[in-house]
């Protein structure tokens, strides 16, 4: 207990120091840039993985609640004067009842209805962004107003990549330890077998529920805070695309695994500005890639790598 | 009525191309559980290499819908083999995203290969439209709800009729009781996804015509195709076809009575409502999950 | 030590950049510095029409002129990205350019959303940008947009070409049929917003998806709504030629059609199988360059850009490319009169561009004007025989 209880301690205290350390590596902005995308993308992730890899949910509508979030502060604060936090906060309570909503009768049933149902969820929340011109400004997008705390302005790309890494690391932290709680358990005993689970006594479908419910309010906080460090979002936040690509940071990196997904996400922000180079053949290249991880290392990279550490041969990760 | 009919017409065309990928999904589903998120590209590469093979290489149209079928129906197989097979008990999410791996990957060689414009194929017989009671319909309508006919007895046939077909359906009834009877179910497998290619690059060189075709085509109709799966009952391949059926309906219906605004979101909005109301769809018979 | 140096290299995407500034510095001894000509286009994704054929020409005639010594005698050294239309990607991709790349100036931004996108970063570093994009907003208020200027003509121009001509043949009632993307929305949008100011009424608003394949119900409304003189479609792409089609298969040719620029393509007609007879659109002068009189000064620019492009890709121009080698040649043009690639220089004299004629039209940049086209630059044309007929 006292060896895990370090180990996460000790992780989240790494994933600091390279949020900490990672300016003074990189020669220039473009790579600040890229890591404070990757933290973001992060830590929707790390919420997206709880459901994954510990309820054993799929969700293709993840990019619907970022951008909910989003748009929430985009539009409350811009047209409405509402302050940038209670903006934030609307957006992910407002994304929440909306999860729940639509989590509650599905996730009665075993199986993956989920999966379908927030992938016609997605749908729906893109549509609407793009439909409702007089609210969204339609599909070429809408600007974001500067996110002010009190009177402190946060502006500057120096700036959002500390808060974009700060929420990461405080989304980690929290992953961590929810994991290790009594919900945690649950959930694990939840994933191994369901039936086993109820015999228990666990009510799956709270758990699964809430799990979903807290990914979903994540992504939308994530949204809120992406919105302003971009000061422009457009519909394609919410595009089906982008919450494939969510689900694939997370089974990338290794579903199970709060330091796989963050792992899955950076390199899946990383890669497309990698392939750019490839010009024509960078969509050849990148399904590729993602096959080839899947089939040699279905569990993802970092419980196999892990597992290559610790005994060679495999067994179960981190 | 005349107006009613119209709107039919257009709903089953665009309904037959639904079905058609909707059971191409509802077999794979069946003999393997593997929701395949690449069954867009084989509609895709169905009416691009038809169009390839007629307008850049010069062949007949008869000699290319063949040729466009087998190339489809190769990449199925090649899927199966060579991405779906060795990640055997792998996690469901872990073989979803190597289906949507495969479909960037196709998307890109087909991108790459013959580009990325719109490519327009010639209607099979003519665009002189037909006046049936005050409404019209295209001479190419006519191909594609024939095909869907036509692919609907043949498959009634091949589940009733043939051994490969009841093995198929012995095992997507029951996997490990099939392959204790002697079906080699990796075979069948194997099959079903070579079936459904082929299905799917049918419904893509019909369509191709009416609709045009590119190399992207293949993400939306794959998602449309899948909602009529989801519609009908997912691993019920009656269900897709008639939800497909349904599905087009319905979305030029409201597009005519109502509204086009939100046209785009009915097959999604249907979709929620099934899954509140009737998760197991129109025609599925399971209510819950094989434990 | 080197394999782990390397492999990290080339996962940032560096290597190939890390050479290229090698290789630089080497030839640097003896050469002047390149031009660092930075771009990013929609070549892939919904938009891509646009942005193949700008991705095309911008790769041309950028090896077309270095091959013929460069500008001030300095190569030109091309950075170009994929944003696929997605405003994020467009963002990292323009801090990569001016960051990484450090480029003097920028041409691209397929669609307004990108563009809109990245016009804080380029503000910021004060990069001259010249955006591939359709929409006003894009230069306007000009105050905010100093670096910014465009090349394309609006959609408010072309609403305001079918307007007039609408208005020559006493037509005043409309109907609006368009797709759901950025391109059609801000057509449809221009279309509601002019009708009065022309005396035209909107009597049915129709709409459809980017992946649509029947557009018949849509028409069929259309159909049945009293009055319906002529039709503004507002989009491109496959479902213009879908609804073409569907146009001629419920017999509507009554109703004088009308779109918008979306559709200048050869491919329009070509796919459209002989449904776009009748069809009008107002149109750059590149598509009908060999109908212009022989005195037309864009004539013969526009000829010459044809006969590239063709030669080079086999394929006909578009009017999307012609955007690319305008926002090329102007910033080029005015890298020439700077004598050099000082980028508040260059900006300064992208703005002070006179009578440069383009295959987009002839442009006239002032402090208030970061587009420099008026209507005149639009040719009203009508389909005909499978071709563009010039109508005026």
């Amino acid at each position: 207990m006292r060896a895990l209880l370090s180990a996460r301690i000790g992780g989240v205290l790494l994933l600091a120091a390279i949020v900490a350390a990672l300016p003074l590596l990189g020669p220039n902005r473009f790579y600040v840039d890229m890591a404070m995308k990757s933290w973001l993308n992060a830590a929707v992730c790390i919420g997206l993985n709880l459901l994954i890899g510990y309820a054993g949910q799929i969700s293709l509508g993840h990019a619907g609640f970022f951008a909910l979030g989003a748009y929430a502060s985009a539009i409350l604060t811009a047209r409405y004067g509402v302050p940038g936090l209670v903006a934030m906060l609307a957006g992910a309570v407002g994304t929440g009842l909306l999860a729940f909503a639509v989590a509650r009768p599905i996730l009665k049933l075993r199986g993956h209805y989920l999966a379908m149902a927030t992938l016609g969820l997605g749908f729906i929340i893109s549509i609407v962004l793009t439909r409702e011109l007089w609210l969204t400004g339609g599909p070429d997008g809408v600007q974001v107003p500067a996110l002010f705390v009190g009177t402190w302005r946060a502006s500057g790309l120096e700036t959002w990549y500390w808060i974009a890494g700060g929420a990461m690391v405080l989304t980690a932290w929290l992953s961590l330890n929810l994991i290790d709680s009594g919900i945690g358990r649950a959930l694990r005993a939840l994933h191994g077998s369901e039936v086993a689970a109820e015999t228990l006594g666990i009510d799956t479908t709270r758990y699964k529920v809430m799990v979903f419910v807290l990914s979903a309010v994540i992504a939308a906080l994530v949204g809120s805070l992406f919105a302003h460090a971009e000061r422009f979002v457009t519909p394609q936040e919410a595009g089906f695309l982008r919450s494939i690509e969510f689900v694939t940071m997370v089974v990338l990196g290794g579903m199970a695994s709060t330091f796989g997904a963050v792992v899955g996400a950076v390199i899946l922000t990383v890669l497309p500005q990698a392939v750019a180079t490839f010009q024509d053949f960078k969509h050849i290249v990148f399904g590729a890639i993602l096959i080839m991880v899947m089939i040699f290392m279905p569990r993802g990279l970092v419980p196999t790598l892990a597992g290559l550490v610790r005994r060679p041969g495999g067994g179960p990760g981190a | 009525m005349a107006e009613f009919l119209q709107f039919l017409f257009s709903g089953l065309t665009v309904g037959a191309i639904y079905a058609m990928v909707g059971v191409g999904f509802a077999i794979i589903y069946n003999s393997s559980q593997v929701i395949n998120f690449a069954q867009g590209e084989f509609v895709m590469i169905g009416g691009m290499a038809t169009v390839a093979l007629t307008a850049n290489a010069g062949l007949p149209l008869a000699l290319a819908v063949p040729i466009a079928i087998a190339i489809a129906a190769l990449t199925g197989l090649a899927l199966q083999k060579f991405a779906i097979e060795p990640s055997r008990g792998a996690s469901v999410a872990t073989v979803i995203i190597i289906t949507i791996g495969a479909s960037i990957f196709i998307r890109g060689v087909v991108e790459v290969a013959l580009g990325k414009n719109d490519r327009a194929l010639e209607s099979f017989s003519g665009d002189e439209p037909l006046r049936i009671a005050g409404a019209t319909l295209l001479p190419q309508s006519l191909w594609v709800l024939g095909a869907l006919v036509a692919v609907a007895i043949g498959l009634k046939l091949f589940f009733d009729r043939t051994r490969v077909g009841k093995a198929m359906l012995a095992t997507a009834q029951n996997r490990l009781a099939a392959q204790l009877v002697g079906i080699e179910v990796n075979r069948i497998m194997l099959l079903s996804f070579g079936l459904s290619a082929a299905l799917g690059a049918l419904a893509g060189l019909l369509t191709a015509p009416i609709t045009l075709t590119r190399y992207d085509v293949g993400i939306m109709l794959g998602l449309k195709g899948f909602c009529a799966a989801i519609l009908g009952g997912l691993g019920s391949a009656w269900g897709a076809l008639i939800g497909g059926l349904l599905l087009g309906i319905v979305e030029q219906m409201s597009a005519g009575y109502f509204s086009s605004a939100y046209k785009d979101a009915v097959a999604f909005v249907i979709i929620l409502a099934v899954l509140f109301v009737r998760p197991s769809g129109l025609f599925g018979a399971r209510g819950t999950d094989r434990v | 030590m080197n394999v782990l140096t390397m492999s990290r290299r080339a996962l940032l995407g560096a290597a190939a950049f890390a050479a290229s500034i090698v290789g630089g510095d080497f030839a640097a001894a003896q050469t002047p510095p390149p031009i660092r000509v930075g771009a990013f286009v929609a070549a892939t994704g919904p938009a891509s029409f646009l942005g193949a054929p700008e991705l095309n020409t911008l790769r041309l005639y950028v090896d077309r002129i270095n091959r013929s010594g460069g500008v001030l005698g300095r190569q030109l050294q091309l950075s170009i990205y994929d944003s696929a239309g997605d405003a994020r990607q467009a963002v990292t991709f323009v801090r990569r350019l001016i960051e990484e790349d450090r480029v003097d100036f920028i041409v691209g931004g397929s669609t307004t959303g990108e563009t809109m996108a990245v016009l804080p970063l380029v503000t910021e570093a004060g990069v001259p940008f010249i955006s591939l994009a359709g929409a006003n907003v894009v230069v306007q208020p000009v105050g905010e947009r100093r670096w910014v200027f465009k090349t394309p003509h609006s959609d408010t121009m072309a609403v305001q070409k079918i307007y007039e001509d609408m208005k020559r043949d006493n037509m005043t009632r409309a109907a609006i049929l368009g797709g759901s993307g950025g391109f059609d929305q801000s057509c449809r949008a221009e279309a509601r917003r002019l009708a009065p100011e022309y005396g035209i009424t909107i009597v049915a608003d129709e709409t459809y998806g980017a992946s649509d394949t029947d557009m018949t119900p849509q028409l069929t409304r259309i159909r049945n709504t009293q009055g319906v003189q002529a039709i503004v479609g507002c989009g491109f792409g496959a479902p213009t030629v879908i609804t073409a089609r569907n146009y001629r298969q419920l017999g509507m040719q009554s109703i004088r059609f009308y779109f918008n620029h979306g559709v200048a393509s050869p491919q329009f007609i070509a796919q459209s199988g002989g449904a776009a007879e009748g069809i009008r659109v107002p149109v750059a002068a590149l598509l009908v360059a060999d109908q212009l009189p022989a005195n037309d000064p864009q004539r013969q620019v526009a000829l010459d850009y044809i006969q590239a492009y063709r030669a080079a890709f086999n394929e006909d121009v578009s009017t999307f490319g012609g955007h690319a080698y305008d926002g090329l040649m102007i910033a080029l043009d005015a890298v020439r009169r700077a004598g050099g690639t000082d980028r508040a220089r260059v900006r300064d004299e992208i703005e002070r561009t006179t009578n440069f004629v383009g295959v987009d039209g002839i442009f006239n940049m002032t402090a208030q004007d970061h587009m420099g086209l008026d209507l005149r630059s639009f040719r009203m044309v009508e389909i005909r025989n499978n071709n563009w007929r010039l109508l005026y």
